[in-house]
């Protein structure tokens, strides 16, 4: 013993640091890494690199000379923001247009507040709505998935897509669901157009059962927003089944289970408490419906949790925990 | 059926009782010992011996220096060598009283003897007297003189006496090693506090990573019922291992389902709470007129070769302890009086142990060394963790803008420094170093207007006058 | 299309005037009248919001000197007496001068004289160490080294020396408003008197321990030895607590406490020519020598004088 250690209780510190939360996020989205390369075959693979890299060699480059910072790369955070941002695209999007969300989603959403823990907004889906105004092109075709090894690319929309749109033109939902051969089976196991992400819904809740082991996250904001989801389109669709969809396929469609199990519980984002996080929940499940039923996109799951991200401070607010001896 | 524990918070750090199996064993008496003057909370007591007097093991050497204060008694006999400052373990200077060790004289009224007195004859009166008289404070880590929290404030009555075996802070395991092989001693001591308080109900309360404990006590309890009426009434209880469970609000809760309200002391929810040493040292205290002059240390940790658990004479030498188990190990970085989470970090190897040390642990470097602090990511860990439903990542934010009302108003004076918060800080911000300054600070201002307050009452009481 | 326009127009325009008016309304209802003599006595202040006077702020200062009926219990540290000078024209007031203060820090114990004999490993504060321990040398009166004093001062007057680890005071930046003074949980900085040219002269050490374990911990520490109280013909010099004091309000600036101190924990500052220690100590021991000297030989006389008294008596 050269000089005696001194310092301020606790002397001893759990294992968990920022670092494996985060690594814990992205074990837990490699199954849907998985899973949407092996549908949609290397062009997911290359928005996944390009996505990725290009949001850590931003976060390294703006940390280290725009911020003039120790390096964060090591927190794993530029990485999380990285595949989330692939995962909300779809698999023909251009590398630039990959890049340009990468950079408004580092550069804008996360640096100019200061960096991991300061935005307001998840980084990446503003990346991914940035996109989504600015190219509306390139993020609204959807490519079907031909699998790995698959040679003829056919270009179509969401199914969320397709029934707005065939709505609009005047017909009902059950005609265009059984036209276009939906169904619920391989919404959970796959081949469904859209984003990569939302190709299957049992590799996200995979996922979704590994954070909740590992204690990373806390179920009620992604039961709130499920919940909601469910009653409300319930209740349209039995007030209305030809103009309303129903529960389960919203549930299922669009991206609804990447955003509420991985989106919309990012740590930064989200309310600290439980009852605040699930009035969050509720908003965000909430407004998608409206969104999806009334208004002029297809889909609004990033909408809603951006919409509700700008209320967290405020719910921070209202909501606190249950202090003891303080009835 | 579910394990019961108190309801907010609490953390699971690794048991670490590597010294679990160590036998209570007496270390030789030290050739000096420096007993410090102000061992417990409230005033020091005043030296009542000189330099050049002989003393006797038991012998009053300082007398309480106020209501809140406590008798110390010499640990070892010889000659007193110097009344003076010396430096504590934190480095600081504290008043001790030097003694000299020649041989070992006891005062002749100590019952030395190892026979099992049950019967309990005083009146509660003369019980806490001679808790008084025989220096007895909290060795749960508080050090709260145990006559002080025995005589409670007119109108306020005692339900429960809660005798907290817990031990929830890893690596220590005295309080374990007392149950199983001074059982008996604990459970006449807390018989003894019972009858003080004049209460029907006693709770031993205990953590189920000490299962050997739970059943030797509870036989234990079965055995003694039928030695008279104080025995009645004497639970054990098994409680679900988490940290702070030995903190005494969260340990009211976890028992009585009670919470204490801010501010507020046990006793207003009609609960007392003493550790297991604490049942022993009344024990002997009050069967076997032995005073406050020992007490069991554990000395621990993965680096260090020879785990124990001693019984220390009261201001012995940090290193005579650690010499005598082989010296400080070569790749130990920091040693803690105490246990891992809320144990005091020694900065001086010199200083002497006093009556509510309960252990001695060596960390490594890798162990203990605090990880660099990064940027806090809301992950609300440290508000999940906290026993006390605080908030540390906000009081965190107000403290360092010193926003002394705002800290109030979100409770920070209810802070109980277990460091939970720290312990499970993924950034390693170092929310309880802030935390436990803003508290000090909040705690003052409360005290400034308190007093302000009757200051102002006072001086109308006497206008109407 | 025009019809569009011009209601368009409309509307904007008289939502406009129907706001403009409703804000005059509540600006006339909410105002507060104040003396008009506040906001010039705040102008005349620094502005720095400081707390160096004792109120909350310059408005607070300015609040208060405007009600008091004389300017004795107020005075601007940073401001000085200039500032003063403007204040007491404003409302009319007398005011005395002040002697200029500076911030001096009082310990010495640089990295090399004080060696360290413990790692912090906590948060970079000094209350947060100072309430954990003595500090990582075994001195444990002296400075943190956190920096505490450097975050508190507003005007960017301290500053950590990296190789002696303690603060050190920019005299033309510092105020005086006694900030860091307040900050520092082992009170090593004290307010004192600039002095004439900046010359000044006090013990940079604070340490209470007994001479031996004090000189174990630090080189330059003042040992309580009481030389320097001896040398003094000036009667600053009190010991207390086996510490050194210079009275500023006594001290003569003759520097010969300097140098007689053993362990050179007595500093002198600004003073034109450096102090030749030798010279002034030969000087000193030939003064004292004298009065020695002269003590014995009125000893003597008076040892005489009191024999022939006796003689005397006997005789008669």
């Amino acid at each position: 013993m050269d000089k005696i250690l001194v310092s301020p209780n606790p002397h001893i510190h759990s294992t968990t640091t920022t670092k494996v939360l985060m690594r814990d996020v992205v074990i837990a989205l490699l199954p849907a890494v998985v899973v949407s390369v092996v549908f949609y075959g290397w062009k997911e693979l290359l928005v996944l690199a390009v996505s990725v890299l290009s949001c850590m060699v931003l976060e390294y480059l703006i940390t280290r000379y725009c911020l003039k910072k120790a390096s964060t790369l090591g927190d794993w955070s530029a990485a999380v923001t990285g595949v989330l941002l692939a995962l909300n695209l779809p698999p023909t999007t251009p590398w630039w247009v990959v890049f340009l969300g990468a950079l408004v989603a580092i550069g804008v959403a996360k640096m100019t507040f200061g960096g991991l823990g300061q935005n307001v907004f998840n980084p990446a889906l503003v990346g991914r709505v940035f996109l989504l105004i600015s190219f509306p092109t390139y993020m609204t075709h959807w490519e079907i998935p031909q699998g790995l090894f698959g040679v003829d690319a056919i270009s179509g929309a969401t199914p969320l897509g397709v029934i707005k749109e065939g709505l609009m033109q005047g017909s009902t939902v059950p005609e265009l669901m059984s036209s276009h051969g939906y169904s619920y089976s391989q919404m959970l196991f796959a081949n469904i157009g859209g984003s990569a992400g939302e190709a299957c819904a049992i590799a996200i809740l995979v996922g979704f059962i590994y954070l909740l082991a590992r204690k990373v996250i806390k179920p009620w904001i992604t039961l709130s927003i499920l919940g909601t989801v469910a009653a409300v389109s319930c209740v349209f669709w039995l007030a209305n089944p030809a103009q309303f969809t129903d529960p389960l396929f919203n549930l299922l469609s669009g991206g609804l289970l990447l955003g509420a199990c991985f989106m919309a519980t990012d740590y930064v984002t989200s309310p600290m408490s439980t009852k605040g996080g699930i009035i969050f929940g509720i908003g965000i499940g909430f407004i998608t419906l409206m969104i999806r039923y009334f208004g002029s996109y297809p889909e609004g799951v990033s909408f809603a949790i951006l919409i509700m991200n700008s209320t967290v401070p405020l719910l921070n607010n209202w909501f606190h925990q249950k202090k003891y001896g303080r009835a | 059926m579910a394990r019961r524990t108190f309801s907010i918070g609490g953390v699971h750090p690794a048991d670490s009782k590597i010294s679990r199996d160590c036998k209570l064993e007496y270390l030789p008496i030290a050739p000096t010992v420096y007993i410090a003057l102000s061992q417990h909370i409230g005033a020091p007591a005043k030296p009542v011996v000189a330099v050049g007097d002989k003393v006797k093991v038991g012998q009053v050497i300082a007398e309480p220096g106020a209501f809140m204060s406590a008798y110390i008694h010499s640990s070892v006999s010889g000659t007193v060598k110097s009344i003076g400052p010396r430096k504590d373990l934190s480095g600081n200077n504290q008043m001790v009283v030097e003694i000299a060790v020649e041989g070992d004289e006891w005062m002749e009224d100590i019952d030395r003897t190892d026979t099992l007195v049950t019967d309990i004859p005083q009146d509660p009166k003369a019980i806490i007297e001679k808790i008084k008289l025989g220096g007895v404070v909290g060795l749960g880590g508080a050090t709260f003189p145990t006559h002080v929290k025995l005589s409670p404030p007119p109108g306020k009555t005692c339900e429960m006496l809660i005798i907290n075996g817990c031990e929830c802070e890893p690596y220590l395991t005295s309080d374990f090693r007392t149950l199983l092989e001074k059982g008996e001693q604990v459970v006449v001591g807390t018989a003894i506090i019972k009858k003080a308080l004049g209460v029907a109900k006693a709770t031993i309360a205990i953590e189920d990573n000490k299962l050997e404990a739970i059943e030797h006590i509870t036989k234990v309890v079965e055995s003694l019922k039928a030695k008279g009426p104080e025995y009645s009434g004497i639970e054990v209880l098994s409680l679900m291992k988490k940290y702070p469970e030995g903190g005494e609000k969260q340990l009211i809760d976890a028992v009585m389902h009670r919470q204490v309200k801010s501010g507020g002391l046990p006793i207003d929810v009609g609960a007392v709470v003493d550790n297991v040493c604490t049942a022993l040292a009344v024990y002997e205290a009050v069967q076997k007129n032995k005073p406050l002059i020992d007490n069991s240390v554990t000395v621990t940790g993965e680096c260090f070769p020879k785990q124990a658990n001693l019984i220390v004479r009261v201001g012995t030498p940090l290193n005579y302890v650690i010499d005598y188990l082989g010296g400080v190990p070569k790749d130990a970085a920091k040693v803690i009086s105490g246990g891992p989470m809320m144990g005091k970090s020694i900065a001086n190897l010199e200083a002497a142990t006093m009556k509510g040390t309960g252990g001695l642990l060596f960390l490594t470097r890798e162990q203990t060394k605090r990880m660099p602090e990064s940027s806090c990511i809301r992950c609300g860990k440290c508000a999940d963790a906290c026993p006390m439903g605080l908030e540390p990542f906000l009081l965190n934010r107000l403290a360092k803008a010193g926003d002394t009302d705002a800290l109030e108003a979100n409770a920070v004076q209810d802070c109980i420094m277990c460091g939970c918060c720290l312990y499970s800080c993924p950034a390693g911000i170092p929310l309880l170093d802030v935390i436990s300054q803003a508290r000090g600070q909040v705690m003052g201002i409360m005290r400034a207007r308190a007093a302000a307050a009757k200051a102002a009452a006072e001086a109308a009481k006497a206008k109407t006058e | 299309m025009t019809t569009t326009i011009i209601w368009t127009i409309a509307i904007i325009s008289g939502l406009g005037l129907l706001l403009a008016l409703t804000l005059y309304l509540v600006a006339q209802r909410f105002k507060v009248v104040e003396d008009p003599r506040i906001e010039l006595v705040e102008k005349a202040m620094p502005g720095a919001n400081c707390g160096g006077c004792g109120f909350a702020g310059c408005h607070a200062f300015a609040d208060s000197a405007v009600k008091a009926p004389n300017l004795d219990n107020h005075y601007c540290p940073v401001g000085g007496n200039e500032t003063m000078k403007k204040v007491a024209e404003i409302l009319g007031y007398e005011v005395k001068e002040k002697a200029p203060m500076v911030a001096v820090v009082r310990c010495n114990g640089t990295c090399e004289a004080r060696p360290r004999t413990s790692e912090y490993d906590g948060s970079i504060s000094c209350k947060v160490k100072a309430s954990l321990y003595a500090g990582d040398t075994g001195c444990s009166f002296g400075c943190l080294g956190c920096g505490d004093c450097v975050a508190a001062c507003k005007f960017g007057a301290l500053s950590m020396d990296p190789v002696t680890g303690l603060p050190v005071v920019d005299e033309e930046k510092c105020t005086a408003c006694g900030a860091c003074a307040k900050a520092c949980p082992k009170a090593i900085i004290e307010l004192r008197k600039k002095g004439p040219r900046g010359m000044r002269e006090y013990v940079s050490c604070v340490n209470k321990d007994k001479g031996p374990s004090v000189k174990k911990a630090c080189a330059n520490a003042c040992i309580g030895c009481g030389i320097c109280q001896k040398t003094c013909t000036h009667d600053a010099i009190t010991l207390e607590n086996n510490v050194a004091y210079i009275d500023f309000e006594k001290c003569k600036l003759c520097r010969e406490c300097e140098a007689m101190c053993p362990t050179g924990a007595i500093h002198g500052v600004n003073f034109p020519k450096p102090l030749d220690k030798e010279v002034v100590k030969a000087r000193i021991l030939e003064r004292q020598k004298k009065a020695r000297e002269a003590a014995a030989a009125a000893a003597a006389a008076e040892a005489a004088k009191v024999a022939e008294v006796k003689k005397e008596e006997s005789n008669g």
